[in-house]
This record gives C-alpha cells, structure tokens and sequence, in this order.
C-alpha cells in the first residue's frame, strides 16, 4: 500500500474524483498554474484544463455563492479557501444561504458542494494564518463538517464529500499536511461521513479529539503507556454530524473523559461533548470531564514563544492525561 | 460513475431558439392582462395583511411592466430565473398561480415554493428554474455567476436572469458577481429593478453616479439604462441581453428605471422618507395606466376589453382568496423534515 502524506491524500482524492465524474470541478485562489499554495492541486491545470481547474479574483464570498449557483445547476464544485482564516466574506453564503437551501425550498433544490480549507496552528502562521473555525460551521445546522487527522481519513472522507448530496465544509490542518504519513489505498474507497474511529485501545481513560491534535493525544498515550496509563484516542472525523455513540460507549468503559482541542475554549465542541457525556453517561463517570484547548485569546501571535504558549502540546496533553488518570 | 439523479437542476430538453422579432398585439394585451392580475392580487395580499392574515407584503406594485416584459423575452423551458423579494409579477408571468402564491401569503399546506418555510415567493418554483434562497439582498448575484458557470461547462445555451433592486448594488456580491461574470463571459442577465429607494436610503446616498448601469463599463460589459415603465423597451433590451448570453458573448447589465407605489413592505411607512411632492410624481409614473394608454391610443384596447381584464382578474383573485383561506396549514410536525439529503 502506497504511504502518502496528508496533502497528497487531499490531491489524490480530487483527482480521482475529476477524472471519475465531469461535474466535479474546483476553483480558488491560486489554485491554476500556483498548484495552490499548499500544492492541493498540483498538476491539475494540465490534467484537467482551464474549464475545470478555475483560478479565481481574491473575492471568497463570491467564491462559496458560485460554488451554490454551479451546485444547484447540476456541478459538483469543490471550492478552495486559501487558508481558512479568509473565509470570512464568505460566511454569508455558506452559512447563511448553503446550508439553508434544502430546508427553505422543502427539499426540492440542494447544493452538492465541498467548501475546503486549510486551518489550524503550530505554523507560524500568526494571527490571519492559524485560525482554527471549526465550531462556528459546526454550529449551523445543514452544514456538514469534516476534520479529517490521517491521510487514510482525509482520502476516504473527501471522496465521500465530493459524492456527497449537501454542502461539505471540509477541514484540512495545514500543520498535517506534510507531516503526517500513513498508509492509503490506491484504489478507490470512501468512508462514512458522520463516524468516529478509535484511533488507539485504552482502558484508563479517553481523550476525545479531532485533526492535528489526533497526532498530539497519541504521542501523549505513547508517553504515559510507559507509565502504565493506558488511554483510549477517539477521534470525531466529523464534526457535524456528531457522532456520539462512539465517544459515549468508549468513556462508559473508561469512566473518565478529556476533550482535545485546538479551537476556543468557550462555547467549544468540547463543551458539546462534556454536555453529552454528563447527559448520557453520568453514572459511569468517575471524574469530572476535563477540557483542554486553545485559549481564548482571539487570535494565535506570531512570536514563538507566544505562539507554543498558545498552541496546544503532547507535553500540555500528557499532564492533563496524567492528573486525570490520578482523580 | 456519475448519478445523473443527483441533480438538484431540473432536466429539461431545450426546444429550438423562440424566434426573435417584435411584440405583437397580442403579446402586449397578454402583457397588460398579467399585469391587471399581478394589481389585483398585489392589492388583495395588502387588505389580507391588514386583515392580520398575511404576515407580510413586498409589494410589486409600480415594477409590473418590467416585470412581464423581461420574462417574456426570456424562455421558462430554457432559462434560469433567479429572483429577489419583490417579483410577484415575474412568478405570475413565469406561471405561477395566485392560488398557489397566495397560499404562501397566507402560509398554507400546499404552499409550492418552500412548503411555508420561508417568506412568500421565496424559494424554488415548482415548474421552472427559479429560486430565491435568501433575504440578504445580493447574494443571489454570485449564485447566479455559478448557475451560468455550470451552463457553460456543460455548453448548454441558457440565459441566467438575475434580479435585484437598487439597494443591493451597493454590497460587494454585486461587485464580485459582476466581475467574475465578465471575466468568463458568463450567459448573465443583471436586471436591476431601480426603484431609487434601498427601504428609506435614496440613490443619493447609494451612490455618486447618476446610472447603476454606468457601472457596466468598469466590469467589460455592456450596461443600458431602460424606461421600466415601457413595456417594449425593456423587452427589446433583454432579448438582446438574453441573445447576447445564450450566443455565448458574455453577461449585460440592464437597469430599468421604476417607481415603487408602495413603501418597502407592510411594515414600513414612506411618508417618513418620501416627500408628499415626490409621492404624487411617482404615482403619475404608473406602469398600468401608461400601458393602458398606449394600448387604447393604437386601439387594442377598448372599454369593452378593459372590464373585461379587470373583471377576470378580479374573478380569479376571489376564487384563489376563498380556495386559499379554505386550506390548512402546514402540519408542525414536519418543521424539522428535508433538512438534509438523509433524513
């Protein structure tokens, strides 16, 4: 089985995309002769042409509104933000207008789109480059969101969003893209949108998490493995829908529940996932759910030393572990 | 392989090119008897929302020529219509009927456009292509680029008619739309209904230019102001507009110049805004009455046939009010259903 980092996952799951339906196309910023500036599409203008492979103005809102037009016309458009950081101007149209289509035509239009951007921190990326957004799509209902961690994942997933019948807000941390390796299949396969996977077995406790900080928890498990702590990684996948089940039967054997991630702490899917469980598996708790995040601090600075303050670490990952393991 | 069902387009075989040419008599009579019932209906929703039954009115009145004389040169089997809030002659021309648009007036079971999701005329037009997703004025401007995008992917010679009101010239879609519409030479028809009001905002302080339509020329495109009370000017702009993008030579920016009768909604008041003189000269500026005169001064139209149209009019609105009133409502239990592909 080939071993691809998580950018090339991302390009060859469009690329076999393109080449398998002719209604799939992308455009974005930079995306042409640039290849994209994180290479997502590296070759695709000789491959796929001028027509499908549309360089775009530096105007995102009208990026995500022909993304609706071309969709509910039949395409299936994949549509690149730069960095997610940028998606601002856009917000109208994905949230405000895509992911009401179905529901205010009763069903009778629907955009099959796939909105894709780079997100997240650890890259020097200062305040406009490292944002994460992930709760405030997940926030809005008839969004889908996905925030894959492996190139298995995001190979598997983005097919299934391509494929996908609604509007697919499509996470990628740019911190994964070439530093995560893993196995991918060269053939064609797809994974269900709205399940999580167990990334690693535990019996002492459960980290639940999601996109760069997968990576994060389970260097951490790693480390408190010697230790004698053993910790069971779930990693969500999709943000929205939520699965639960998979998290809620994981902590009912474990009993104790730490929620990783790098978006805001406030009014975060950590708050959503610490509700559920002391909802729905209160009597096997044997500690309170612990969440550790990014701050709120509305932006992640630019210096090192503030930046690794900010960002999350194995090593910040490993002592909350650890504290919890000791409750 | 691709599922050609996943298609939220309808599929729609495209008949020969309607033949080009002039109006005839008989369309301008048609035109005139759609706009007496767009009047009738219009002036129907007002007394129904005074009544407490319909919860709102954007009311067409003063837009109506403009209205039925685009979506004439325009083909409902062919092209797409992408709409904004105050079209209740277009949906009337493009086949809607006052029965089904009064049930969405008046939220009822049954209602066609968005099952009485959204605010009447908005969502999607269950014969032909026409839509209005959201109330945020302009963001239909980009979706429209996208819908002719995909036309032209595919070479497929359609027009896309996209509708707006001066108010939302102002907000960067417009620009956006407008831009990438001309880049790629997208099949666009930009209609702007220039009403010079943005709800109580004057063009004054809209813009520093005298025409929306000057603004054609910054994007590379060909932009023409019309009279949009003259039902045969704004015809002969948009069948050239509508030629010009299904031969594949790019979008038009078409302002038509109208006169809102009518504050914004029901629930504005524009004698807070508008002067009394500027009321009274607006309403010399009837779209009916000019039509009504034009058609009587080269005999098409006589007493006879005048209460006659009215009547009919008058006929259908009460039949459609009573059939109307005498449906449900939609069923509560439904209100979270069609919300995504699954489930």
């Amino acid at each position: 089985m080939p071993v691809m980092t998580v950018i090339e996952a991302v390009r060859e799951a469009m690329r076999e995309e393109m080449r398998r339906d002719s209604r799939v196309f992308i455009m974005g910023e930079d995306i042409g002769a640039r290849g994209g500036v994180f290479l997502a599409t590296d070759g695709f203008l000789q491959e796929f042409g001028e027509q499908r492979v549309i360089d775009t103005p530096l105007a995102e809102s009208s990026i995500a509104g022909i993304a609706i037009g071309a969709a509910v016309n039949g395409m299936r458009p994949i549509a690149e933000i730069e960095f997610a950081d940028f998606v601002w101007p856009a917000m109208n149209q994905i949230v405000g207008v895509a992911s009401r289509i179905r529901y205010g035509t009763n069903g009778t239009k629907f955009a099959p789109m796939v909105v894709r951007m780079p997100y997240g921190g650890g890259v020097r990326g200062g305040l406009y480059h490292s944002q994460t957004i992930d709760v405030v799509f997940a926030h809005q209902p008839g969004l889908i969101v996905i925030a894959p961690s492996t190139p298995y994942d995001a190979k598997g997933l983005l097919k299934a969003a391509i494929r996908c019948d609604d509007p697919v807000v499509f996470l990628e941390h740019k911190r994964t893209y070439r530093l995560v390796k893993g196995d991918v299949p060269a053939e064609d396969y797809v994974l269900p949108i709205g399940r999580a996977d167990v990334k690693r077995q535990g019996a002492d406790l459960t980290a639940v998490t999601y996109g760069l900080m997968v990576h994060y928890c389970l260097e951490a498990a790693r480390k408190l493995e010697a230790e004698g702590i053993e910790v069971e990684v779930v990693d969500l996948r999709t943000l929205a829908p939520l699965d639960r089940e998979t998290f809620l039967e994981s902590v009912r054997k474990t009993s104790k529940a730490i929620v990783v991630h790098e978006d805001y702490h406030t009014y975060g899917v950590g708050a959503e996932i610490a509700a559920t469980i002391a909802q729905d598996a209160f009597h096997d708790l044997d500690a309170p759910v612990v969440r550790l995040t990014g701050p709120d601090v509305p932006a992640m600075p630019f210096a090192p030393t503030l930046e690794a303050e900010f960002m999350l670490s194995p090593e910040k990952i490993a002592s909350a572990m650890r504290e919890l393991a000791a409750y | 392989m691709p599922d050609d069902r996943a298609s939220s387009a309808p599929s729609r075989s495209i008949a020969p090119e309607p033949r080009p040419g002039k109006l005839t008599a008989s369309d301008l009579v048609g035109m005139y008897r759609t706009m007496v019932l767009s009047r009738v209906l219009d002036e129907r929703i007002w007394l129904l929302n005074r009544q407490g039954k319909a919860a709102i009115v954007a009311s067409a009145q003063g837009h109506e020529a403009a209205q039925v004389a685009l979506a004439r040169a325009t083909d409902p089997a062919r092209d797409h219509y992408l709409i904004y809030y105050r079209e209740l002659t277009t949906l009337l021309a493009l086949g809607m009927t006052p029965l089904e648009l009064l049930k969405g007036f008046l939220c009822r079971d049954g209602e066609p456009l968005s099952g009485g999701r959204q605010f009447p005329t908005h969502g999607a037009h269950p014969r032909v292509d026409l839509f209005s997703f959201s109330n945020v004025v302009g963001t239909q401007l980009p979706q429209a680029a996208g819908v002719a995008l995909a036309d032209k992917m595919r070479g497929e010679a359609r027009a896309t008619i996209v509708y707006f009101g001066d108010g939302a010239t102002s907000q960067g879609d417009c620009h956006e739309a407008m831009n990438f519409a001309a880049i790629h030479r997208l099949p666009v028809v930009f209609f702007c209904e220039n009403n010079r009001y943005a709800i109580s905002v004057p063009l004054s302080k809209q813009m520093a230019i005298e025409n929306v339509a000057a603004r054609a020329a910054g994007y590379g495109m060909p932009g023409v102001t019309v009279d949009g009370t003259d039902v045969i000017a704004v015809f002969e702009a948009a069948q050239a507009a509508v030629a010009r993008a299904r031969g594949g030579k790019g979008p038009t920016l078409i302002e038509a110049m109208v006169e809102r009768l009518f504050p914004h909604t029901s629930d504005d008041d524009h004698t807070r805004y508008r002067s009394a003189d500027d009321i009274k000269q607006m309403r010399g500026k009837d779209p009916i009455a000019i039509l009504e005169t034009q058609l009587r001064r080269q005999r098409l139209l006589d007493d006879a046939l005048h209460t006659e149209i009215w009547a009919e009019a008058k006929r259908i609105v009460n039949q459609a009010t009573e059939q109307a009133e005498a449906a449900g409502f939609p069923d509560p239990g439904d209100f979270s259903k069609r919300l995504y592909a699954e489930g």
